[in-house]
């Protein structure tokens, strides 16, 4: 065991953790935060991704021990200073981009991390950006338009529904 | 309509808040002071005889604390199975025994030998590596032909064969059904496979055991669509408990698609051990783990003849089928072939002579149960493509084929045993025409033809039955359950509202939508109502969610508890307002008497009822309470008409989905934004088992695609936007909502169309493939347009 010290959602924060001690066990069993999900062994499916550094991450991949010293936020630090839905997260509720909300956390750290890098970006480019996160109740549709929304689209004239 | 929003409003889903924040609370999220962990070490072997288990030097690696094995649960009940089905020679099925943890003989790889708990999970991972296992391997049977065959490995010793059932229906159609396609002007013939599935909700397993000593009370959370029938399995089954001393808690579940239905060995352990142990006890399944252990979905071979006469009528329709169910039969595996699938034969069409033969058979791969659909996408795949093979080889056209057999009047008894009570096939096609825009087909044809593209057109139509089900009948069929459904409208003294229902929401939206409909007949705001799910102590004895039934059965039960509380809340009314109860009308919250200005609010009756101070007390009972039981007259019948679009890149096989629409026809709609979603989920799935998804078994039973390395789930950029309609309402007829159901219209509506897309953008371009079975992988079609079929 050993001490590792990181900033999650803006508090310092520590706690032991042995060298196969993966960060999303490290948020989740010693952080209790369980908002960052853990739905494949493969890192494929993308429900774990949190940012390190301002950076989409897959915390099932990285070693807690790996981010001694960084900026971690989880889902559970995405909304608003004044507790309102950030816009990502808004606009998942408008346009009903989510069903069990077991891949959201993940849906909605990527989505975030990719306005960060591309603040308009096209149908394809959204798509392709999710290729990590597999998501099994929506088909899609809304969770492409919900971030299509959230880049300030108008989305009113996707397919007919 | 309340304001924010009754019957018919695209109203935001409230539960999103907690999941977008993740204060989501998953069964995974719930950890028990004291807890154990337990890890189960599985065969990797297909077929093996047990000869030894040396679990020695594992227990006394540090942080053990017991290894179990099958020894250990020899006095305990089978992992029972909920129905029986009768061959077609009136004996039941062949049923064999499935324990906890296996014992003598391991059946499939997953299949779990030893549970070892420990005080971490690293802890219980580590000692199994130090469990010294001696298997001595047996032939293997995978493939279910030959799994039948006189002198075939056994998967139980105990049973004659590994058929499980013969099952013909309907048997004394048999002769007719035979005479009519050998004299039939044409007959199509198809041969297919409908592939094995893994049904793969985003949430892995979970369960955790605790036993309180105190009052002897049993706990389990556990990943359930129906935690009241895992409570009825488990405790009367498996390990004895009596119900009022077990309590089966199923918090968010992250998905479930049929999957999650079903009682599993595990559940069963956590409970035993954590009683056993006097510590609570947690497994929480890897990704790995859920491909070995999880039932799976599909896998049918079927052979289906169509009979057509000289003015392209059906005259008959025959198919033989096997069906695998795995090593084990699971919860509901009996009936996914036979009553959910046998029944539906006659789809959309009014064939008269139907016979449906299938054959049940036992192999080496991990049980095999219903998947989103359930039976219900196989008569769907295996209709629809011989439907279009037929227009094909008759040089018709596929949708004036199909227009020309439609049922069109209702109620429709089918020669398969059921009664369609509502549908409008032809409006459902007629909207997809327009909503596909099928007339701009040949010039989005030509101008990817100028690119270098083949395109495709397929589509199909489908019908399913839902709401499952009357009980009277599915009893005859051999279901060991009602399927009925139970809700509690508990009215607090402030007029809030909590309903308590036998439904599970685990992706649904049931906390959004079942308010919107208490809300609309009362006339409050859905924001003073709340659903309460998921726990067998808080929740009434229903039989949870499955077979798009929630809203129908469960949604019912809630109409019928709302109408008794408006009946008692009208008669405190009449006594507030002196006036007689049937002149008490009730409108936007306020109860009125008719043709009068005199009125009282809801929340002044509610407060009346629990403050009874001025209350017709020698007439009714304080308070404001109500059950309803709902079981179901008939099925429901949803039905509609999807099309897909197709390019084939001919160089490298690969298909990419240009366009999808689908329009369908589930009846009432009470909120048109979460049934788009169930749409587009479900077409995502069946796109998926079109072009991507397989679960692959080599012949010696090793699992090839235990993992998303392996397996290909779909990915954003394997689907389009879809179009999808649901303006088509031909309202049910026998449930108070008029409400069909649309959670699996979309998976079993859409595999026929991505294939007959397919199908005809090769034929089109002069490849002769009258047909591929799936997943249509780049190679498979590259090699049917290089090599033929």
């Amino acid at each position: 065991m050993t001490q590792v010290s990181m900033t999650v959602n803006g508090k310092a924060v520590s706690g032991d953790a042995e060298g196969r001690t993966l960060l999303v066990q490290f948020l989740r069993e010693t952080l209790n935060l369980t908002g960052t999900h853990v739905g494949c062994d493969t890192s494929q499916c993308g429900a774990c991704v949190v940012h390190v550094n301002g950076k989409a991450v897959k915390s099932c991949a990285i070693f807690a021990a790996e981010v001694e010293g960084a900026e971690v936020t989880t889902i559970e630090g995405m909304a608003n200073a004044d507790g309102s839905l950030s816009k990502v997260q808004q606009a998942f509720q408008d346009h009903h981009g989510l069903q069990c909300g077991f891949c959201t956390p993940g849906m909605v750290m990527s989505a975030t991390a990719l306005l960060g890098e591309n603040p308009n970006p096209s149908e394809a480019e959204i798509r392709a950006y999710l290729e990590g996160n597999i998501c099994r109740c929506t088909g899609y549709h809304n969770i492409v338009k919900s971030i299509m929304a959230a880049a300030g689209q108008d989305t009113s004239k996707i397919a007919a529904e | 309509m309340p304001k924010d929003g009754g019957i018919g409003a695209a109203t935001p889903r409230r539960e999103d808040v907690r999941f977008l924040t993740g204060n989501g609370k998953y069964t995974d999220d719930i950890n028990v002071r004291g807890q154990a962990y337990v890890h189960f070490l599985r065969s990797d072997i297909a077929h093996a005889k047990i000869n030894g288990i040396d679990t020695s030097e594992a227990e006394k690696m540090d942080g053990v604390i017991r290894v179990f094995t099958g020894a250990d649960f020899e006095a305990v009940g089978s992992i029972p199975c909920g129905w029986q089905v009768t061959d077609r020679h009136g004996e039941a099925m062949q049923e064999p025994r499935h324990p906890v943890l296996a014992h003598g003989k391991v059946r499939h790889v997953g299949d779990p030998i030893c549970a070892i708990v420990a005080e971490t999970y690293e802890a219980a991972r580590d000692a199994a590596e130090a469990i010294d296992l001696d298997l001595e391997e047996l032939p293997a049977v995978v493939d279910m032909k030959e799994a039948v065959k006189d002198g075939a490995p056994k998967v139980h010793d105990e049973l004659t064969s590994n058929l499980c059932y013969d099952w013909g229906f309907v048997e004394d159609n048999r002769a007719a059904v035979d005479e009519a396609i050998k004299n039939a002007h044409h007959v199509t013939t198809l041969e297919l496979v409908n592939n094995r599935l893994v049904a793969n909700p985003m949430e892995p397993r979970v369960a955790v055991g605790d036993y309180d000593r105190s009052d002897e009370e049993h706990t389990l959370y556990t990943t359930s669509q129906n935690p009241h029938v895992i409570r009825l399995l488990m405790g009367a089954f498996v390990l004895g408990i009596p119900e009022h001393k077990l309590r089966v808690v199923a918090p968010d579940v992250g998905g479930g698609f049929g999957t999650k239905i079903f009682h599993y060995a595990e559940e069963a352990f956590v409970t035993f051990a954590a009683k056993e142990l006097n510590r609570p006890v947690k497994w929480t399944a890897s990704r790995s783990e859920a491909f070995m252990s999880d039932a799976h979905g599909r896998d049918h071979i079927t052979k289906i003849e169509l009979a057509l006469d000289k003015d392209n009528n059906f005259t008959a329709l025959r198919t033989e089928t096997y069906a695998n169910m795995g090593a084990y039969l699971s919860t509901f595996a009996p009936s996914v072939p036979t009553w959910l699938h046998g029944t539906l034969m006659a789809g959309n069409y009014k064939t008269p002579l139907i016979y449906v033969n299938v054959k049940a058979v036992f192999t080496n791969t991990v049980p095999v149960d219903a998947y989103r659909g359930a039976g219900r996408p196989e008569a769907t795949f295996q209709l629809e493509r011989v439907v279009d093979k037929a227009a094909r080889e008759l040089g018709v056209d596929p949708i004036a084929l199909r227009r020309q057999n439609f049922i069109t009047e209702f109620p429709y008894a089918t020669p398969v045993a059921v009664e369609y009570d509502t549908g409008d096939y032809n409006a459902t096609m007629d909207k997809l025409t327009e909503i596909a825009d099928l007339s701009g087909f040949e010039a989005r044809r030509k101008e990817s033809e100028a690119r270098g593209k083949l395109r495709g057109l397929g589509l199909n139509c489908y019908i399913e039955a839902c709401g499952i089900a009357p009980s009277n009948l599915v009893g005859q069929l051999g279901a060991r359950a009602g399927l009925y459904d139970a809700a509690t409208v508990r009215v607090n003294a402030t007029g809030s509202i909590s309903v308590m229902v036998g439904a599970h929401s685990h992706g649904q939206g049931h906390e959004t939508a079942f308010p919107q409909v208490v809300a609309d007949m009362i006339g409050i705001d859905a924001s003073q109502i709340d659903i309460v799910h998921g726990d067998t102590a808080r929740t009434p004895f229903g039989m949870g969610t499955y077979g798009s039934r929630s809203l129908a059965v469960c949604g019912s039960a809630m109409v019928k508890a709302t109408e008794k509380i408006i009946n008692k809340a009208k008669k405190i009314a009449a006594h507030l307002l002196e006036a007689s109860d049937e002149d008490i009308e009730l409108a936007d919250g306020q109860f009125t008497v008719a043709g009068t200005d005199k009125s009282v609010a809801w929340g002044d009756v509610t407060l009346a009822a629990y403050v009874p101070h001025n209350y017709p007390l020698e007439d009714i009972e304080p308070g404001l309470e109500e059950t309803a039981f709902y079981d179901p007259a008939n099925f429901t019948y949803p039905s509609g008409a999807y099309a897909c679009e197709v390019e084939v890149d001919p160089d490298t096989g690969k298909v990419t989905i240009e366009r999808f629409a689908a329009a369908d026809d589930f009846g009432n709609i009470i909120n048109p934004m979460i049934v788009s979603g169930q749409v587009h989920g479900g077409l995502a799935q069946g796109i998926g088992q079109a072009l991507l998804e397989n679960c692959a078994y080599d012949e010696d039973g090793q699992i090839l695609s235990a993992s998303y390395m392996d397996y290909a789930m779909p990915r954003a950029d394997d689907v389009p936007f879809y179009s999808v309609d649901h303006s088509c309402q031909t309202p049910c007829t026998h449930n108070p909502l008029g409400v069909k159901g649309c959670g699996e219209a979309g998976a079993i509506g859409s595999p026929p169309s991505v294939v007959n897309a397919v199908l005809d953008a090769l034929n089109a371009a002069g490849h002769d493939v009258p047909h591929l079975d799936m997943p249509l992988t780049p190679s498979k079609v590259w090699d049917a347009m290089n090599k033929g079929a």
